[in-house]
């Protein structure tokens, strides 16, 4: 009985990944099931789930749009340059 | 005393990506994008000396880099204004056409969708500057680069149960963010 307990109850901290994971699509239907599962009797489990959800779709509804790291890096090796050349 | 100070040598990694956003949204050609955030931060570096630290650093940069947007769309109209008239003109003859061309396009993004879509844009990268640079950096890749996991893991040389708790603490923070500024 305890075995079936643990292999269809997560703790909060792991239904928080399993959420965390299928804001990305990264979480497997297993995975899904037992956070629905959890999702049904924990009120800190759907706060949580709910507060991830509104993130992603605000994040999403914003289109922003940000450097990828190799832009980034070159942009600073151009100012640095600047930056010497000023100071 | 001025309120705010200036440090140029931070400016990259506290302000490239917010200007990046505030131009794209507007020149909608990264490339285009990538070379006026790099024009205003040269152009900021010049006139240093006319920061008064009355404003914040980053309001300055954007009023610098309002001038560029503008004198970009200057430079791009100088070129091709005079062609688009001579074209609206010849067709002034054919009946009725006047009406299509001139009314507004309903699908274009209007000012109000775009002043929203600043101000929403504000509000994350106001919350993303308070994560630590490791948080702020995994939240950026994995949520609006849309990298995966791996990659990111590779590039940060870090693992994915790593990953996962750094994603974890951001989002977070984000939210908590969020909630203050935006929601």
């Amino acid at each position: 009985m305890k075995e079936k307990q643990s292999f269809l109850f997560i703790s909060c901290d792991e239904a928080q990944h399993i959420c965390d994971k299928s804001q990305y699509n990264e979480a497997t239907l297993w995975e899904k099931i037992k956070l629905n599962l959890r999702y049904t009797w924990c009120k800190i489990t759907r706060a949580y789930v709910r507060q991830n959800k509104k993130l992603t779709s605000t994040v999403k509804k914003s289109n922003v749009e940000c450097l990828k790291n190799g832009e980034r890096e070159a942009l600073k090796k151009e100012f640095e340059k600047e930056l010497t050349k000023q100071l | 005393m001025p309120k705010h100070t200036i440090e140029p040598e931070k400016w990259i990694d506290r302000y490239s990506d917010y200007l990046f956003n505030y131009t794209i949204s507007r020149v909608n050609d990264r490339e285009m994008a990538k070379d006026l955030v790099q024009d205003t931060f040269v152009a900021s570096l010049k006139s240093m000396k006319n920061f008064k630290g009355e404003a914040s650093e980053r309001t300055w940069l954007i009023s610098i880099l309002k001038r560029k947007i503008i004198d970009h769309y200057r430079k791009i109209n100088s070129k091709k204004g005079k062609a688009e008239v001579r074209m609206d003109f010849n067709n002034d003859e054919e009946e009725g056409s006047w009406l299509e061309e001139r009314v507004a396009d309903p699908f274009d993004k209007t000012a109000e969708d775009t002043m929203v879509n600043d101000e929403l844009g504000e509000a994350i990268y106001t919350c993303l500057d308070k994560l630590p640079t490791k948080q702020a950096d995994v939240f950026k890749m994995k949520t609006i680069e849309g990298l995966d996991t791996e990659t990111i893991c590779n590039e940060l040389n870090i693992t994915a149960s790593n990953l996962w708790v750094i994603i974890h603490r951001a989002r977070t923070a984000m939210a908590e963010c969020m909630e203050k500024n935006w929601f």
